[in-house]
């Protein structure tokens, strides 16, 4: 089984990303489970077709320790098995507790022994403490894929996911899988983020274009794929999904000084 | 060997920079030139340090031993549980019915999904149980470590609770174990809230004549006990002592005293400040640990209140009570007579029990405090030199203004008359003006430096507390615990001094620790070398 961690600015497009990828590796026969850990509960969402699933620690808390793997894990799209790690409302308790919390308690259900090739973590934007570490800490994660766009701020972003890659690249065994690139229509975004890629010591794996259908199918609760599948959009999901099956680039990458990073963003981008 | 030595026995073996730092800590004292030394500064990581938390501070030390506050900690149970009474204050309740919380523990047990949650609910929760089943005066909340991090707001809950009942103070601390550099800013938190929530909520006032709070004195062993007979005897009435042997009660009319007698300056003088600021009430600093020195303190109330009778009955008390002392030194002192002793405690008592060892002839050969400030070592003279680091700034320091309706300007008057005559208020002149020249002077002393000093030194007895007591006595040296006295005590006052001369004459002539030899220590049952290598060596360059 592979295990791979989405990391990426918060707003970035990481559940759309994940989502509809799972949707293509589905359709490849794949068998997939994603964990979102988000504290929203929203990473699912578009393979279960809408926000059906009860959280592993709303389980937890209303039922206690003694709960079944059948409770908290849900089939979705393509047979897709979707977790939702949940956490306390905005501005209460400690949300990075609540995911290593709940992704031990996966691990005493043998969430991960199931029959699988692939195990996605969604989460939550930038790797604010130690507990959204988790993933790519102790081995759990060993792949990171970190969705990007031209804008500084994302860049920004996933050099610093990469700096928290290096560190427990050691002791976990975590490596880069490359940079998705989740256009913005930025100028030379292609151009800048093969250039990050490069600098980085990774690739770009796929540019996503930008294209509204993939907000049309979200509005309908579903992944381009499963709302549109002859769409444009949902070949290049197809396209994405099959070049992470294929990846065979895994790297401890080499992130960046603040002045490199400005110095591509002027070379790329406002210089021209 | 003589203490100007210490760097090449002791301080040497650190790396370069822990040497540099620990260095500023110790120094040989000259009380007519009182060196500045490095104190309260976190201590170096890797060091085994003597300090507690700020949590401790805050429930342990100060509003540990009052006995009708329920106490709840709001945190996973390890931290309610071992600060549970292990400071051995004693108290008693005025009668049998009254209320007495202190042998219980309260904890809100936090468990994970309350740290993922949040844990307001669990201490709403909390605070109601303990009110349905005691329905007590009052309710102290004390947040550890985790509740910081997870943000529960103890305030707001305590807020919320206290409307809900109406008939109950509830208060809470954010005294996370993390917050200072040792227990001392727990001192600080309790004074502020206790000031805040309690102190100057119960205008009625006794009409005797002479009225004083006694502040910094934590019932330990017994000792308020004897200190309050004390006071009776010479018609002095205490009206609230912070905090041992107290009562919610007696903190709420506090500000009612004409006069703050303070023994532990370092966890209190807060309270004393904000009160003079407030109500007027001027402090002065007493100390009732050794025969001499509790005959100055009684004799400074006397002079504060300027009355022929109060002086002449607290000179027959004293006379009364030096007989005993004086006949008890004569008994025990031959036995102690040039013997030597070390204090490593706490932010008064390792300054105050340096007057008992004298008294029997004893030589404090070296003596430092866990969790002291400069002030305490140096004196007062120094506070406006003190750096306010981050550690500090981290303490809410309260804005106290005059409150016009209560405030006493007669009080100040006469403390501004008697100040005329020579009488000190307002200051400390800390341990060091008082210390002999040549002894040796630690803060924050590390384990390792403990075990030097009593390797190299051999003092005839050592103060300190638990955590050190089983490695001196290992090494053949007797210890004496001063935070919780060894089940022995009271030691303050007269009556306690008597006690006190007794235990050490005793211990200092026993010598049974340094019979006792452990089997590998007279055949080894195995040989090994250290091989060396990198990090074998961790010298001073």
């Amino acid at each position: 089984m592979r295990k791979i961690a989405i990391y990426g600015k918060g707003g970035i497009g990481k559940s759309t990303t994940t989502q509809n990828t799972v949707a293509g590796l589905a359709e490849m026969k794949k068998k997939v489970m994603v964990i979102g850990c988000d504290p929203k509960a929203d990473s699912t969402r578009l393979l279960l077709g809408g926000l059906a699933q009860k959280t592993v620690l709303d389980t937890l808390r209303e039922e206690g320790e003694d709960i079944e793997m059948d409770d908290v894990i849900k089939g979705g799209y393509g047979e897709t098995r979707c977790v939702e790690s949940g956490g306390p409302e905005p501005g209460v308790g400690c949300a990075g507790r609540g995911i290593i919390t709940s992704i031990n308690m996966l691990e005493q259900l043998g969430a991960y022994e199931q029959d699988l090739d692939y195990t996605f973590y969604d989460v939550l934007g930038d790797v604010v403490c130690g507990g959204f570490a988790m993933p790519i800490r102790e081995g759990k994660a060993e792949e990171i894929y970190i969705v990007v766009s031209g804008e500084m701020m994302a860049m920004y972003a996933a050099n610093n996911i990469c700096k928290g890659i290096v560190k427990y690249a050691d002791a976990g065994g975590v490596r880069l899988g490359g940079l998705i690139c989740n256009s913005r229509k930025v100028d030379n975004e292609r151009e800048m983020i093969e250039e990050l890629a490069r600098k980085l010591g990774t690739q770009m794996i796929h540019f996503v274009p930008r294209d509204n259908m993939v907000q049309k199918a979200e509005i309908h609760r579903k992944t381009v794929i499963d709302f549109e599948p002859v769409h444009g959009q949902a070949d290049e999901y197809r396209t994405l999904a099959r070049k992470i099956d294929e990846n065979k680039m895994f790297v401890i990458p080499t992130p960046l000084e603040i002045e490199d990073l400005e110095q591509l963003l002027i070379d790329f981008g406002i210089a021209n | 060997m003589s203490f100007e030595k210490l760097d090449d026995t002791m301080m040497k073996t650190y790396p370069t920079k822990v040497y540099r730092k620990r260095k500023k800590a110790a120094m040989v004292n000259d009380p007519g030139e009182v060196k500045e030394i490095q104190a309260n500064v976190r201590t170096i990581p890797g060091i085994i340090t003597q300090r507690g938390c700020t949590y401790a501070g805050c429930k342990g030390v100060v509003l540990g031993p009052t006995r009708d506050i329920v106490n709840i900690t709001h945190g996973p149970i390890g931290c309610g549980f071992y600060s549970w009474l292990t400071r051995r204050n004693q108290t008693r309740p005025e009668n049998e019915t009254a209320e007495n919380f202190m042998t219980y523990c309260f904890s809100t047990d936090m468990q994970d999904s309350n740290i993922v949650f949040g844990g307001e609910t669990l201490l709403k929760d909390a605070i109601q149980e303990a009110y349905d089943l005691f329905h007590p005066k009052a309710i102290a909340i004390f947040s550890t470590c985790p509740v910081g991090l997870i943000g529960d707001d103890v305030h707001a809950v305590a807020r919320e609770m206290k409307a809900k009942f109406g008939d109950c103070n509830v208060f809470g601390f954010s005294c996370e174990g993390y917050k200072g550099v040792s227990q001392s800013a727990g001192h600080h938190i309790a004074n502020n809230q206790i000031f805040k929530h309690v102190i100057g909520s119960d205008d009625s006032r006794s009409d005797s004549k002479f009225r004083v709070n006694l502040l910094g004195e934590y019932n330990i062993g017994g000792d308020a006990f004897v200190l309050e007979e004390l006071f009776e005897k010479c018609g002095i009435e205490l009206v609230a002592t912070f905090s041992g042997n107290s009562s919610i009660d007696h903190f709420a009319n506090a500000h009612t005293a004409d006069l703050n007698l303070i023994m532990c300056h370092r966890s209190i003088n807060y309270v004393a400040e904000m009160m003079e600021v407030k109500f007027g009430i001027p402090w002065t600093k007493v100390n009732f640990i050794g025969a001499g020195q509790s005959a100055k303190s009684l004799r400074k109330v006397g002079a504060y209140f300027e009355d022929p009778r109060l002086i002449a009955r607290i000179e027959e008390v004293i006379a009364e009570e030096m007989l005993k002392t004086d006949e008890a030194a004569a008994e025990y002192r031959p036995g102690t007579e040039g013997k030597t002793a070390m204090l490593f405690v706490g932010g008064s008592r390792a300054h105050h029990y340096q007057d008992l060892f004298a008294e029997l002839g004893m030589k404090t050969l070296a003596a430092g405090y866990e969790f002291a400030h400069r002030d305490d070592y140096e004196g007062r003279r120094v506070l406006p030199s003190i750096k306010v680091d981050a550690d500090s700034r981290n303490i809410e320091e309260l804005h106290i203004e005059k409150d016009p309706g209560r405030y006493s300007q007669a009080l100040q008057d006469r403390k501004a008359a008697l100040m005329e005559k020579g009488m000190e208020f307002s200051d400390y002149e800390g341990m060091m003006a008082q210390m002999e020249k040549g002894a040796l002077v630690i803060d924050d002393i590390s384990h390792y430096e403990m075990e030097k000093l009593v390797e190299v030194y051999k003092p005839d007895v050592f103060c300190a507390g638990i955590k050190e007591k089983y490695a001196v006595q290992k090494m053949g040296i007797p210890l004496k615990q001063l935070h919780s006295y060894d089940y022995g005590g009271p030691y303050a006052g007269f009556d306690g001094a008597v006690n006190f001369y007794k235990e050490i004459e005793r211990m200092v002539n026993t010598n049974v620790w340094g019979l006792i030899k452990a089997p590998w220590s007279n055949q080894s049952a195995m040989s090994a070398k250290y091989a060396g290598g990198k990090h074998a060596v961790a010298s001073h360059t």
